[in-house]
């Protein structure tokens, strides 16, 4: 590469850099200050803040029941896609272009609108403020990440290990379960951290099915920030930035961000 | 943007399963019934009944909900106001994208992973989080404002937080990472040797960008501006945090219409609306591709 970049443009770019990361990283100081309100730079430290938050049951609760959606979901996903991408990307059969697209296709609506179109449906059949009504909204978005890393995964699959297990008079159930499901588990990883993800930091779909019974720590958090003005996010925030972090590393170890991503 | 285009190419191999194709897709289809067919449908026909006063509806067969955003002036300005803000918002991501694209593109290939990844992960934190990050820089007791105070520029507080300017400062930072995906996609083509080529006949580093650079990279700045023009249309924590209620743009007001309005009519032919903008945008950059080819 003959085009090196010159300082002034390293030093631009830098800056660019602040800027684009310092709404994250601000978040770990305002944690630790020592007053009621939120102000920058805070006048003194404290953990306060951090001694806060286990007795804010709201966020608590949001965050049980935001944990156990997510893993709910990210099963369920891959319960569901598995099977899906298997056959979208192992057997030929008409439609299968279409179905794709049909089936990514909720990615295209933008979420204010798929949570409004959710939510008027979701109220006749009463599934507004419950638990399920909760898994099915995310499904509708954390379905087509899973199906399209996974049907990536597999079409990027050697095959000629799968025919020789079944030259070898092994059946197609046998083929998949000891031979096929194993060389995708790469892809597989990759899929559940994404539906954990997508579903974990899910906001606006949730804010349409959320009610007085149930409700999500993103959406507590959203409501908190509208409503407050104080550094207990700030507080419950590096906790999510950290579990983010342990999340991509186990991506990370295991097949590398830059290809999960990349190809999802 | 479109589904098809990234489906798996077409495997070499296949098993003779076409009878079990039904079974395997079968969960997937009921999900995608209930909760992505059957809404969309309802809320295209939910846009065709009429609001009645205190939320209640009609069922009935009218263009009543679109008409009165046709002729109101509050929603054309609404209208205007999105398309205009998030025209601007896609200017200033691509300006302060590029450079950061173009840096990756060029740097050492031992660096470029880690400015990958230090593009990459603001993108799986929260909207909600990175939004109440920029509460702390831009509000009244925020970072700029210390600084502006300390430094005797100011003597009051300067307001740059549910303005426009909060909301445009937010989705800029937020949508970069999206940007600056696409735009390093789109680097694949540029290749050094014609930048060397133009300096070496003579062109200043400034010539060279605007006559080789930008040209050969234009089909990646045109997929980053549908892509960051689209989000920030539908985009709506940052809009509602950092608005605080006094910035209008589309999708603040199909919540409000929606959950603290109840008039379910107006909010569903509003989202009709968003779809026909998208639809637009969509058109706007296949011309822009095709006049690039």
């Amino acid at each position: 590469m003959e085009q090196k970049n010159s300082l002034p443009f390293t030093i631009v770019v830098a800056l660019l850099f602040v800027f684009l990361l310092a709404p994250v990283l601000l978040v770990f100081p305002m944690s630790f200050s020592g007053d009621n309100f939120m102000s920058f730079p805070p006048s003194s430290w404290s953990t306060k803040w951090y001694a806060a938050l286990p007795g804010n049951t709201v966020l608590i609760g949001a965050l049980w029941t935001s944990l156990g959606l997510a893993v709910v979901v990210t099963t369920l996903s891959l319960l569901i896609a598995i099977p899906a991408a298997y056959a979208i990307a192992r057997i030929e059969f008409f439609g299968r272009e279409t179905l794709f697209a049909l089936f990514t296709a909720p990615l295209l609506l933008p979420s204010i609108v798929l949570g409004l179109a959710i939510l008027i449906v979701f109220v006749g059949i009463g599934l507004i403020s419950t638990f399920p009504g909760l898994v099915l909204a995310h499904l509708v978005v954390t379905l087509p990440y899973a199906l399209r890393v996974l049907a990536t995964a597999l079409s990027t699959l050697p095959h000629q290990v799968e025919e020789a297990a079944s030259s070898l008079g092994a059946t197609p159930l046998t083929v998949f379960r000891r031979v096929t499901l194993p060389l995708m588990t790469p892809g597989i990883v990759a899929a559940a951290a994404l539906a954990f993800l997508v579903s974990f930091d899910e906001v606006v779909i949730s804010l349409f099915v959320v009610g007085p019974r149930i409700t999500t720590l993103p959406v507590e958090l959203y409501r908190y920030v509208d409503t407050r003005a104080d550094p207990l996010v700030a507080a419950a925030s590096v906790f999510l930035i950290l579990g983010t972090v342990a999340v991509v590393l186990i991506v990370e170890r295991t097949m590398g961000l830059n290809k999960a991503v990349g190809k999802g | 943007m479109t589904a098809t285009d990234t489906a798996p190419a077409a495997a070499p191999f296949r098993l003779s399963g076409r009878q079990i194709v039904p079974l395997l897709i079968m969960p997937i289809l009921i999900v995608n019934a209930v909760s992505f067919i059957w809404p969309t449908l309802s809320l295209l026909r939910m846009s065709l009944n009429e609001p009645i006063a205190g939320g209640a509806i009609r069922e009935t067969l009218t263009l009543q909900t679109y008409v009165s955003v046709m002729t109101d002036s509050f929603y054309l300005e609404l209208v205007w106001n999105s398309v205009y803000l998030c025209s601007i918002i896609t200017a200033f991501t691509l300006l302060l994208s590029y450079p950061i694209a173009l840096f990756i593109h060029r740097a050492d290939p031992k660096w470029k992973s880690l400015l990958t990844l230090m593009v990459i992960s603001p993108l799986l934190v929260s909207a909600v989080v990175r939004t109440y990050g920029w509460v702390i820089i831009l509000g009244d007791q925020g970072l700029i404002n210390a600084l502006l105070l300390g430094s005797g520029l100011v003597d009051q507080p300067v307001r740059l937080i549910f303005n426009n300017f909060g909301v445009m400062v937010g989705l800029v930072e937020i949508l970069m990472p999206y940007m600056i995906l696409s735009l390093m996609a789109g680097f694949g083509r540029l290749d050094p040797r014609l930048e060397e080529a133009a300096q070496s006949l003579g062109a200043k580093r400034l010539t060279t960008l605007y006559r080789v650079t930008i040209p050969l990279t234009a089909p990646g700045i045109a997929l980053g501006c549908l892509l960051v023009f689209v989000l920030s249309i539908s985009s709506f924590v940052t809009p509602k945090l950092l608005g605080g209620g006094r910035v209008f743009l589309l999708a603040t007001e199909i919540y409000d219409q929606s959950i603290v309005l109840l008039n379910w009519p107006l909010a569903a032919s509003l989202s009709m609306l968003v779809l026909v903008i998208f639809g637009a945008a969509l058109v706007v950059y296949s011309r822009v591709v095709k006049a690039l080819d």
